[in-house]
């Protein structure tokens, strides 16, 4: 399989100044970017194998002695091409807040409880088909300093790796319906209306495991197309 | 209209996740216990070519010291072949990956210990020179940066096919500088994200 980049595909992606998120104002480049080919090193990518993880690294739930408090959740979904190919083998992490909205990291001063049997971090490997599944709580929506009364919509982290390092994609999943939506500007840096509504997951009834968890699915789509056989004697 | 999945930021909460024993200062005690799948040392037993430490600093557009960025590089081996099945030439450091991760320090500072890449193949035959691809990820960027780490003691550099695209007098900002320090080959690559002097970064 030969797969292209096209550079189009990334208009949906956020500007890099993008000043309702505060933070981008000093963390953008000023200077435009300078547009390059893709040669071999762009191309390739690292690849890891079902050794970069352990047993128990996608269920977020069994980390510790006993089990975190919040909604337990099932997220699942496909890692998929441009071309809705499934990326098989490829690593998928997760990091998120706990059911009250707050991180383990120590940069977070939240007045909300630490969970001392949830860390918040997982990690999976696709399989043959590109499906990864994880088993975590639902996280909790926190405050945040970006403008007066800012709070985040519940989310969690992925991140993802794919055919190449251009497909590389740091994103948030987000959970459908979430009041907080219209007044998020990291949410609403994606300004197509489609592609926004692509970073929420759907709620997933039948794979809702009964009497124990919610599911909800999330497929992230990357960059990457199969290239249109060209006919030699057209060029 | 593209129908990929948006980019969003890495936000600042994101070592423990994805660079858990990095050199940030993150984490309580009793949090889950890794096996360490990405970190900032990428030397295998099995690689060969010159050992090499690369260290840095990343500035905002005020030149303070992002102190919650994520920098991961890419990069082929000593004999200039990737471990990726897209480079399909035969491969001596079979265990080595070429794929790093560095977490910032409360200063801004990063750094990877790694081989020197060899020349790889570039567009239309022309070999590149030894570089390194590098992304970055922080706190107030929506989607990564990406640019390439050159080596100040390669005098391929002046006909290298990307290196030449970047007009001269921005091309230092990706040069890394070699440092005398005794018994290591170090190279300094200082990112400054905006502003004077502002490094190179590519749209790909």
């Amino acid at each position: 399989m030969s797969l292209v980049f096209p550079k189009e595909s990334l208009t949906v992606f956020p500007k890099h100044l993008t000043p309702a998120y505060r933070s981008t104002v000093k963390r953008s480049p000023s200077e435009s970017l300078i547009i390059v080919p893709h040669t071999l090193s762009e191309l390739t990518g690292p690849v890891y194998g079902h050794d970069a993880v352990q047993e128990g690294d996608n269920d977020l739930t069994k980390q510790h002695q006993g089990e975190p408090l919040g909604e337990r959740i099932i997220v699942h979904g496909y890692v998929v091409d441009e071309d809705k190919h499934g990326v098989p083998d490829t690593l998928v992490e997760i990091w998120q807040a706990n059911a009250c909205g707050r991180y383990v990291h120590n940069v977070d001063q939240h007045p909300a409880p630490l969970d001392p049997n949830f860390t918040g971090a997982g990690r999976t490997i696709t399989d043959k088909k590109g499906y990864y599944r994880f088993i975590t709580v639902k996280p909790g929506a926190y405050p945040w300093g970006n403008h007066h009364n800012a709070w985040r919509p519940n989310h969690i982290h992925f991140s993802v790796f794919g055919h190449s390092f251009l497909s590389r994609l740091v994103t948030q999943m987000y959970f459908p319906g979430d009041p907080l939506f219209p007044f998020d500007p990291i949410f609403n840096s994606v300004t197509d209306d489609k592609a926004r509504m692509r970073m929420v997951s759907k709620f997933d009834l039948e794979n809702t495991i009964p009497d124990w968890a919610l599911c909800f699915r999330f497929d992230i789509v990357l960059r990457g197309r199969e290239a249109t056989p060209q006919d030699p004697d057209k060029h | 209209m593209s129908e990929i999945t948006p980019s969003q930021t890495v936000g600042p909460f994101f070592a423990y996740g994805l660079a858990p024993h990095s050199r940030c200062d993150w984490q309580p005690s009793d949090a889950y216990d890794w096996k360490q799948t990405v970190g900032s040392n990428l030397v295998t037993p099995d690689a060969a070519g010159t050992r090499i430490r690369i260290g840095g600093r990343i500035t905002d557009g005020d030149g303070i010291g992002i102190n919650d960025a994520m920098i991961e590089i890419w990069q082929a081996d000593a004999q200039g072949r990737y471990a990726s099945p897209r480079d399909t030439r035969a491969r001596p450091n079979t265990q080595f990956k070429g794929f790093g991760r560095s977490a910032t320090d409360k200063n801004g500072e990063f750094s990877f210990d790694t081989v020197k890449p060899g020349s790889v193949p570039g567009p239309e035959g022309k070999p590149q020179a030894p570089h390194i691809v590098v992304c970055i990820y922080s706190r107030g960027m929506l989607r990564q940066l990406y640019t390439r780490l050159y080596f100040s003691d390669e005098s391929s550099n002046s006909s290298d096919p990307i290196l030449t695209l970047v007009p001269g007098d921005r091309r230092d900002t990706l040069i890394a500088h070699k440092q005398s320090q005794a018994g290591h080959n170090v190279y300094r690559f200082d990112i400054r994200v905006q502003g004077g002097d502002e490094t190179v970064f590519f749209d790909i």
